[in-house]
C-alpha cells in the first residue's frame, strides 16, 4: 500500500513526471535554439516560468464557464498522470500491466486535448473558440494514424498489453527493424498529438493568439503548461517502449535506457519543430490522411506478413 | 459555425504595429476584409513646417525605423531641387551605396518576418542572424544602425574610405553566400511553399488597378521600379536587372525580394569599383527659393513620393509623404478575401507594411455610442470639456494665459 502510493505520488508518478517533464521541456528548447542558432535558455528556465505562472493572478472571463474552466486543467493532469502508469520506465514492465493497457494509455492521452478544446469553448471567446475547433479537427486528423501505427508492433507481439509488447521485442530486438514505417508515422502523428510545428495549428500565435489558451492564465495556465510537457514525456516514452527495444534487466541501467530513449525521441521531435514552416489546418487533414494513414496501414501489412512467416 | 467576424489588431501578435483588419470567416475561410488605417498618427507632415529644412531631415529621418534613408533622400532630392543645387557624383555613389545596403537588411528582416509569420522561426532567426552583418557594416560607415543620419542638404556628412570599400566587400561576399542558401530554402522547402504558393494572389490587372508598387507589383509581372524608370542619384549610370516573377503570389514576392537582394550586391560592386573622386558635399542654401518639387525613390517597399512646397523661407510651406505602404494597403483585402484566415498574417506581411509610416489621420471611435466620425480640433476640444464635465471635472472659470480654457 505504501508502496503503490509512492509510486502514484513519487516515483515514476507526480513528481518525477514533473521534474522529468520540465528537464525534457529544457531540452526541448535548448535543442531548439540550437538548431536556430541562438544561445537558450538556462537549466531552470522552465521551472521558473513555471513558479512565476503559478505566483500570477488568475483571471476568469466574465462570461466563461467558471467551473469548467477552473477543473479542466486539473482533468488534463490527471489523464496524463494515469497514462503513465501503464507506460514501463525502468523495464519492460509497468506498474499496473493488463491485457488491453495500449488502448486505455492512447485513450487516457486523448483526453488533455479534449479539455484543451472545452477549456477553449468555456472561455467564449473568439479566438479561444476558433482554437478549439481547430484542437478538435486536427485530433480527428492524427488519432487514427497514431493508434494504427502502434496497432501493428503490438499485432507482431500478438499482445495488447504495453508491457508484453516491450518484453517481445526486447526479447526479439530483431523484429524492431520491420516497424521503422510505424515508427515514421508514430514520431509525425506524435507531433501533431503534442501540438508543435508544423502542427502547432491549434494555437498559431500569429494567427489566433494562443488558440484554446488564449483566456488562460496564472496558475490554470501553468497546470495546462505541466500538462503538455508531461504529455511530450509520456508520449515519448509509448513511442520509444513500442519501437526502440533497449532494455535492460539492471533497473538502474534499465532507467538509463528509459532517460537515453526518451530525449532521443525528443531530439527528433525538436529537429522536426525546428525545419518546417506551420500547415494550414486543410493541409494537415489531408496530409495525414492522404500519406500518414497509408504508411500506418503499410505498417500493419508487414507486421501481418513478417507474422505469417514467423508462424510458418 | 456560422459567420464570424474576427478582429485582427490593433493589438495582434501578428502585427508589429497597431492596424486594425475586420476579417469575416466563414469557418476557416475568409468571406470578407476590412483595413481600417488609422491609429498611429505622429504629424510629422505638420512638425516639418514648423523646423527648417536641415531639422527636417532629422525627422523626416525617423518616420520609418527600417527605410530610414529612402524618406531622407526622397525629401532632400525635392529641397535640392527647388533649390537648384547640384550634388557632386561621389555624393550620388554614397547616397546610392547606402540605399542599397539598407534594402539589404530590409530583405532579411522581411524574410525572418515572413518565416514567423508562416511559424518557421528557424529561418526568423538564421536570417535576422545574418542581417546583424549588413547592420554592423552600416553602423561602422555611418555610425547608426537605422537611422544613419548620412544625409544631408546638398550631399552627405561622412566619406567612405577605401579600407571601408574592403569591409564592405567582405560582407557583401559574406551575405551573398547566405542569400543564395536562402534562395535554394525558397525554392525547395516543402511546407514552406506549400504555405506560399497561391497564397494572397494579385493578378497583373488587379494590381494594376489597385496601383500595387515595389516587390507586390513587380511579383505580378509588372517591370516597374523607380530607379529604372525614374533614375535618381547614381542609378541612371549603374547597370541592374529589375526583378519580375510571375507567380503573382506570396512566393512571388519572396522570390523577388530575395532575388533582389542579388541584384543589391551586384549595384554595391559597381559603386565601390567605379566610385568618382571629389567633393561630398557643396554648399546649401539656409534660405529655399520659391517653388515646389515632387521626388520619387524605390525604397525597400515600393515606391516612396515625397512632396515639398517652399515660399521663399528656411521652413518649408508643405511637405506630404506617401510611404509605399499606403500603395499597397489597397492591394490587401483585395488579396485576403478568399483565402484561409491562417494565411491572413502571412498576406499583410507580404507586403512589407509600415503601417506607422502610413497613418495621416486619427478616427476616434467611440465604441460605447458606436458613433464613428472624424472630428476636427475644435470638436475634439468640446468632446474633451464635455466628457471631462461629466465625469465630474469642471475645468470653467480656470484662467491659462489670460484665456478661459472650460
Amino acid at each position: 500500500m505504501v508502496m503503490t502510493i509512492f509510486y502514484i505520488l513519487v516515483f515514476p508518478g507526480f513528481l518525477f513526471l514533473s521534474a522529468y517533464g520540465l528537464a525534457v521541456e529544457f531540452v526541448d528548447r535548448k535543442l531548439y535554439a540550437r538548431f536556430q542558432n541562438r544561445k537558450g535558455p538556462p537549466w531552470f528556465q522552465p521551472f521558473a516560468d513555471f513558479v512565476k505562472l503559478i505566483s500570477k493572478e488568475t483571471i476568469i472571463p466574465a462570461e466563461a464557464d467558471r467551473r469548467m474552466f477552473k477543473s479542466l486543467p486539473v482533468f488534463a493532469m490527471t489523464a496524463v498522470l494515469t497514462a503513465s502508469l501503464y507506460i514501463p520506465v525502468w523495464s519492460t514492465q509497468s506498474l499496473f500491466p493488463f491485457e488491453g493497457d495500449v488502448i486505455v494509455i492512447l485513450y487516457l492521452l486523448t483526453i488533455p486535448t479534449l479539455t484543451f478544446f472545452l477549456g477553449g469553448w468555456h472561455s467564449s471567446s473568439l479566438y479561444s473558440t476558433l482554437g478549439s475547433v481547430r484542437v478538435l479537427t486536427q485530433l480527428f486528423a492524427y488519432e487514427v494514424p497514431l493508434l494504427m501505427a502502434i496497432l501493428g508492433p503490438a499485432l507482431l507481439a500478438g499482445t495488447w498489453s504495453l508491457s508484453g509488447v516491450s518484453a517481445f521485442y526486447a526479447a526479439n530486438p530483431i523484429y524492431a527493424l520491420v516497424n521503422i514505417p510505424g515508427f515514421v508515422a508514430a514520431m509525425i502523428a506524435a507531433q501533431g498529438k503534442l501540438e508543435r510545428v508544423p502542427f502547432d495549428i491549434p494555437e498559431a500565435e500569429t494567427e489566433i493568439v494562443a488558440g484554446a489558451f488564449t483566456e488562460y492564465g496564472g496558475r490554470l495556465l501553468a497546470l495546462f503548461r505541466m500538462t503538455i510537457d508531461i504529455e511530450m514525456v509520456v508520449v515519448a516514452a509509448l513511442v520509444s517502449a513500442i519501437f526502440i527495444p533497449l532494455f535492460s534487466a539492471n533497473p538502474w541501467l534499465g532507467f538509463l535506457f528509459f532517460v537515453i530513449k526518451t530525449l532521443f525521441v525528443v531530439f527528433l521531435l525538436a529537429l522536426f519543430r525546428s525545419v518546417m514552416a506551420r500547415l494550414r489546418i486543410e493541409q494537415m487533414v489531408r496530409f495525414c490522411w492522404r500519406v500518414l494513414t497509408p504508411l500506418a496501414l503499410v505498417q500493419i501489412l508487414i507486421d501481418l506478413i513478417v507474422k505469417g512467416f514467423v508462424q510458418l | 459555425m456560422g459567420k464570424v467576424v474576427i478582429p485582427i489588431g490593433p493589438q495582434h501578435p501578428a502585427l508589429k504595429e497597431p492596424e486594425n483588419f475586420v476579417i469575416t470567416l466563414d469557418g476557416e475561410k475568409v468571406v470578407a476584409a476590412a483595413v481600417n488605417l488609422g491609429y498611429n498618427h505622429r504629424g510629422i507632415e505638420k512638425a516639418c513646417e514648423q523646423r527648417t529644412y536641415l531639422q527636417d531631415i532629422y525627422l523626416i529621418e525617423r518616420i520609418c525605423g527600417i527605410c530610414s534613408h529612402a524618406h531622407s533622400t526622397a525629401f532632400i532630392q525635392a529641397a535640392e531641387e527647388i533649390a537648384e543645387v547640384e550634388i557632386p557624383r561621389r555624393a550620388a555613389f554614397i547616397r546610392t551605396l547606402i540605399g542599397e545596403l539598407e534594402r539589404i537588411h530590409s530583405h532579411f528582416l522581411w524574410l525572418g518576418v515572413a518565416g514567423h509569420e508562416v511559424g518557421f522561426d528557424t529561418l526568423f532567426m538564421y536570417s535576422w542572424r545574418d542581417r546583424e552583418l549588413v547592420l554592423d557594416l552600416v553602423a561602422k560607415l555611418t555610425g547608426n544602425r537605422v537611422n544613419y543620419g548620412i544625409n544631408t542638404l546638398g550631399g552627405v556628412r561622412r566619406d567612405i574610405s577605401p579600407e571601408e570599400a574592403a569591409e564592405i566587400r567582405k560582407v557583401i561576399g559574406a551575405l551573398e553566400e547566405r542569400t543564395k542558401y536562402y534562395l535554394g530554402i525558397a525554392s525547395e522547402e516543402t511546407t514552406l511553399i506549400s504555405r506560399f504558393l497561391n497564397v494572397g494572389r494579385l493578378s497583373k490587372e488587379d494590381a494594376l488597378r489597385l496601383g500595387a508598387t515595389g516587390p507586390v507589383a513587380r511579383a505580378a509581372d509588372i517591370k516597374r521600379d523607380v530607379r529604372k524608370d525614374d533614375p535618381y542619384a547614381a542609378y541612371g549610370e549603374i547597370p541592374f536587372d529589375v526583378i519580375t516573377d510571375t507567380h503573382a503570389d506570396v512566393l512571388g514576392r519572396t522570390l523577388v525580394r530575395v532575388k533582389e537582394l542579388m541584384e543589391c550586391y551586384k549595384i554595391i560592386r559597381y559603386i565601390l569599383d567605379n566610385m568618382p573622386e571629389g567633393l561630398i558635399s557643396v554648399r546649401f542654401p539656409r534660405r529655399v527659393p520659391e517653388g515646389e518639387a515632387f521626388s520619387r525613390y524605390e525604397a525597400p517597399r515600393g515606391e516612396d513620393v515625397h512632396y515639398v512646397k517652399s515660399n521663399g523661407m528656411d521652413k518649408p510651406e508643405r511637405v506630404k509623404v506617401r510611404a509605399p505602404t499606403m500603395a499597397n494597403a489597397a492591394s490587401v483585402a483585395h488579396m485576403l478575401s478568399g483565402g484561409y484566415l491562417a494565411d491572413v498574417p502571412i498576406v499583410i506581411a507580404a507586403i512589407d507594411p509600415c503601417f506607422s509610416c502610413t497613418d495621416r489621420t486619427i478616427r476616434v471611435r467611440d465604441i460605447f455610442r458606436g458613433s464613428d466620425s472624424v472630428l476636427d480640433w475644435p470638436a475634439l476640444r468640446d468632446y474633451s470639456i464635455r466628457w471631462y464635465r461629466e465625469n465630474g471635472l469642471d475645468f470653467s472659470g480656470i484662467k491659462l494665459f489670460g484665456r478661459e480654457i472650460g
